[in-house]
């Protein structure tokens, strides 16, 4: 993990994103940088309400930005006609926190994978065979049976549900994935299978990823780098290893002595941990 | 993996649904005889509708009148059948006017928000504050008593409520993650609209057409009645009631064929409606699946004893559980998910109960405070609490055992708390139902419950909505200890909750069983708030322990492949940049529990033996129990 990064495949600068209108109207992001290199992940995490699915939504376009610029593949988003960023729609996609949420339940799972294609500008138009070939390779290689594109989606459980969002998310080949908490609801063992097949395919794709997380053993295990984030600010920043192992940030330090680790030995030392940081914060 | 076995085909159409049920099949068809007849009525009716003939006045049913006939001789049942085309015609078009602007104005303002939603919501306010019976009169007298134009004011007038229905749904579609999913797809927004959100507003529509329907049908013929719409001798459904009620001395039966038509009809519309409703609730979910059949019921037989812990006193035990059974659906024929628990408390302890969702911590927490609710029940076993059994206890003796003495706190603290409230007298009503309390000391005990949870008292003042999901935690907490319980049931008290609000609740239940002694039964699936707080874990899988240990001895060696596994996907040991030790395949569902060991399919030592007979809980030494058979290969492979 030392190769040089090239030109990031996404770099967003000083953005700032507003809520709410007139009086209301309250910035919950201010002067975010982040780069993500090609084949890369970023880790991006917070306590709740520190704007981590905020940025993301930024980065999809789904929230105005109010400030900063988002470059995706060297083309400013904001400046995009509303046609080119529904082909940019191919490049960058998502996945969700919420398994029973991110899927139509009135849809079949074959409808909601062929449902990004079907809807491409001219030139990139799939035929109908295309589309099932790539739907079919992609369900196996989330390790669902292709019968699974004729059932709906109250017949598979979390786990599989997020493994048909991940599909749904390859099937236009991105660039970039923006995962949003996509393990949180999960139970340990189906969590570990999500993040082994997260990091398989980008492996094998290349793909850049923009992980979401308020877990920050979550987010060392699969991220190269790894962004902390509070009220809306980056406070820290660096390598996963050396925010995981040495965090410079009292914040990130806090974050990190919170989690509660699967050893009651180490747990009681880190319990000490915070409670000396609180006392030195007052 | 496949999906999960106990899928069955599911049909989204509502249709075959309804059709499911007795009585939306029953409204359904008479509906459909009553709509067909009425509209065949040239062809079918007996005789001509204004055909006087003053021989046979007020008959009453015979076989040339198969209704009887009126006051002037004219045939009931054919008066009925095109005095039907006026009244259905005039419930179609209320519909449809209510449809024509509910539709797009809900579908708009839901969707789009913002300035055009406050302007829709401003036309509803107006559209609601105009008294529909005068505007429908005195459109009656400006159109020359024109039904039609009455019944679409009728429906226009009544849009607004619809507005609101269909508005409040598609707000609700609107947040759903989907949307945003598609969106990011670049699918265009016309194209969402179409195919993500009208698909749900389906049902709703079909309910609330049918309701409509009923209350237009009473409004026509209730114009009717009063001699609006075609004056006589043309029949209607509302004038023939009239012209019976003023017989009803002479001629009582001219009523019953009348009045009953409208009674028939309306009464099979609001059945449908509640039939299209229910079908549309169970539409994506999977209510009742599994309840039907029941395997694990049938081979109960063959359990082995649950052999005595050895090592444990259950004499000297606050909570001891033995064998206990729960089981959900109809008595007798119940899909038991809880198989056969053994869970013992001392005075002061804190048990962890680990395992994947849907092996069964939720259900057995639940029974051990008789909070089962309706369709599920206690089918075996035994529940002591300071040495009295609380299984087949009166409702009234288990709220006494809920007050003192097993308290409760649960994953979401929001929904525990109503939001009418203020959280103060919230916990004020728990406190005084322990202990009589006057006012005053009321709040002094409130005063104290909140400190002792880490609040300022003037949290006191606040709704629920006003405080954060841990804050909310903590009031749950308070209310909790208001009895001075001996045992607290936290059932995944921080799993909703941020790694810093967490800790701050766990050191905060630390610190009060310290104080108090009080026992904790804590539920979780986070191995690290196990490590945390827990000086002995319990594991389940499938509705069984699988292996009770001190909490050390269960990190440092596992005594049952399942909780080496589920241990080992922590990525909290693992290597970065390698994959995650996995579990492979799922937990099975209730209704597929195999008769050996329920762990065999996923586990790695698993040996042809495994699989013959159910497998029983053993001691393994230093206090600890484990279910598996191999746990010698397994300790060598741990070593
Ligand atoms: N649609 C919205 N309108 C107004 N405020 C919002 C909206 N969405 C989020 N916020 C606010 O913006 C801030 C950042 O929210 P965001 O959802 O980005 O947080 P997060 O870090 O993803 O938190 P979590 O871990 O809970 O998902 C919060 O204070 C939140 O209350
Ligand atoms: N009200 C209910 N009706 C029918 N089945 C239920 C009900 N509640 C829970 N179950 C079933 O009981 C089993 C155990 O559920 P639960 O105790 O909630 O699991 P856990 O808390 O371990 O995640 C599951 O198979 C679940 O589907
Ligand atoms: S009994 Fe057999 S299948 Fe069951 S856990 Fe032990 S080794 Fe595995
Ligand atoms: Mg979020
Ligand atoms: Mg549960």
């Amino acid at each position: 993990m030392t190769e040089q990064p090239q030109e990031p495949l996404l770099s967003v600068t000083g953005l700032a994103v507003d809520y709410g209108t007139g009086r209301r109207r309250a910035r919950v992001v201010e002067g975010v940088d982040l780069a993500i290199p090609p084949g890369r992940t970023l880790g991006l995490v917070g306590e709740s309400g520190s704007g981590k699915s905020t940025i993301g939504k930024a980065v999809l376009g789904l929230v105005p930005i109010a400030a900063g610029s988002v470059v995706f593949e060297g083309r400013d988003v904001a400046r995009l006609s509303g046609r080119e960023r529904r082909a940019l729609g191919a490049r960058r996609q998502v996945v969700f926190q919420d398994p029973y949420s991110s899927l139509d339940p009135t849809k079949t799972i074959g409808y909601t994978l062929a449902e990004p294609c079907v809807n491409r500008p001219a030139g990139e138009r799939m035929t109908r065979q295309q589309i099932a070939d790539r739907m079919g390779s992609l369900l196996g290689r989330v390790g669902l049976g292709p019968d699974a594109a004729h059932r709906y989606p109250a017949q598979f459980s979390g786990g599989q549900r997020q493994r048909i969002a991940i599909a749904r998310s390859l099937m236009l080949s991105p660039r970039l994935v923006v995962c949003d908490e996509p393990v949180s609801a999960l139970d340990l063992s189906v969590q570990a299978e999500v993040l082994n097949l997260l990091a398989e395919v980008q492996r094998d794709l290349g793909l850049s990823l923009l992980f979401i997380s308020h877990d920050l053993t979550v987010v060392r295990h699969i991220s190269h780098e790894i962004v902390v984030l509070r009220g809306g600010r980056v406070v820290e920043r660096g390598p996963a290893e050396r925010v995981y192992e040495y965090p410079e940030d009292p914040y990130t330090q806090s974050l990190l002595a919170s989690a509660p680790v699967p050893d009651p030995d180490e747990q009681q030392l880190r319990r000490d941990a915070r409670r000396a940081l609180a006392e030195q914060e007052g | 993996m496949t999906a999960i076995g106990r899928s069955r085909a599911l049909s989204t159409g509502i249709l075959p649904r309804v059709l499911r049920k007795p009585l939306g099949v029953v409204s359904g068809v008479v509906l459909l005889v009553i709509v067909l007849a009425v509209i065949a009525a040239p062809l079918i009716a007996p005789a001509d509708p204004l055909a006087q003939s003053l021989r046979d006045v007020r008959q009453g049913p015979s076989a040339a009148h198969l209704l009887g006939t009126d006051s002037l001789g004219r045939d009931v049942l054919s008066r009925l059948l095109y005095g039907g085309q006026e009244s259905l015609a005039g419930v179609v078009e209320a519909v449809l006017a209510m449809l024509v602007i509910a539709v797009p104005l809900g579908v708009v303002a839901g969707y789009l928000g913002g300035i055009v939603d406050r302007i829709v919501l401003r036309v509803v306010d107006v559209l609601l504050s105009i008294p529909g019976t005068i505007i429908t009169l005195a459109v009656l007298a400006i159109f020359n008593n024109s039904m039609l134009v009455a019944m679409i004011s009728v429906g226009v007038l009544a849009s607004g409520a619809f507005i609101r229905v269909f508005r409040s749904v598609v707000l609700g579609v609107r947040q759903e993650l989907y949307i945003g999913a598609a969106r990011v797809s670049g699918v265009d927004e016309p194209r969402i609209v179409l195919r993500h959100v009208l698909p749900q507003l389906r049902g709703v529509l079909l309910v609330q057409i049918t309701l409509f329907a009923a209350a237009t049908l009473g409004i026509q013929t209730g114009l009717a009645f009063l001699a609006f719409g075609p004056p006589p001798p043309a029949p209607t459904w509302g004038g023939m009631v009239a012209e019976a009620a003023s017989l009803i001395q002479i001629d009582p039966w001219l009523l019953v064929p009348t009045g009953g038509i409208i009674a028939v009809t309306t009464l099979a519309l609001c059945l449908l409606g509640d039939a299209v409703r229910d079908a549309n609730q169970e539409r994506f979910t999977f209510a009742g699946s599994a309840a039907r059949r029941s395997p694990a019921a049938a081979r109960a037989v063959e359990r082995p004893a649950a052999p005595e812990p050895s090592g444990r006193s259950a004499a000297g035990a606050l909570l001891a559980v033995r064998g206990l059974r729960v089981g959900f659906g109809e008595r007798g024929a119940e899909t038991v998910v809880v198989d056969g628990v053994d869970l013992e408390v001392e005075p002061g302890e804190v048990v962890g109960l680990v395992g994947e969702s849907g092996s069964g911590k939720t259900v057995t927490a639940l029974s051990l405070l008789g909070l089962l609710g309706a369709n599920g029940r206690i089918v075996d076993g035994s529940i002591r609490f300071d040495g009295q059994e609380l299984v087949g206890l009166s409702n009234a003796k288990l709220r006494e055992v809920r007050g003192a003495g097993i308290a409760m706190i649960s994953q979401e603290p929001m929904v525990s708390l109503d939001p009418s409230f203020r959280v103060g007298s919230q916990i004020a009503e728990a406190a005084s139902a322990h202990r009589r309390l006057g006012r005053r000391s009321a709040r002094e005990r409130v005063d104290e419950l909140l400190r002792a949870v880490r609040l300022d008292p003037s949290v006191a003042r606040k709704y629920p909505h006003e405080i954060s999901g841990g804050m909310a935690q903590r009031v749950a907490i308070a209310i909790a200890l208001a009895g001075e319980p001996r045992l607290l049931i936290a059932d995944e008290p921080t799993t909703a909750l941020d790694v810093t609000v967490q800790a701050e609740i766990l050191d905060l239940l630390r610190g009060i069983q310290q104080r108090t002694g009080m026992a904790i039964v804590l539920v979780s699936h986070d191995w690290g708030v196990i490590a945390d707080l827990c000086s002995r874990a319990v594991v389940m899988y499938a509705g069984q322990v699988v292996e009770s240990a001190p909490v050390r001895a269960t990190f440092a060696e596992p005594r049952h492949p399942y909780t080496l596994a589920l241990l080992r996907s922590n990525p909290h040991d693992a290597v970065p940049g390698e994959p995650l030790p996995t579990i492979g395949g799922v937990v099975p569902s209730p209704a597929q529990w195999p008769v050996g060991c329920r762990f065999a399919a996923r586990c790695a030592f698993a040996t042809d033996a495994c699989r013959q007979a159910p497998i029983p809980m053993v001691d393994v030494g230093d206090g600890r129990m484990s279910r598996c058979i191999r746990v010698d290969a397994l300790r060598e492979a741990v070593a």
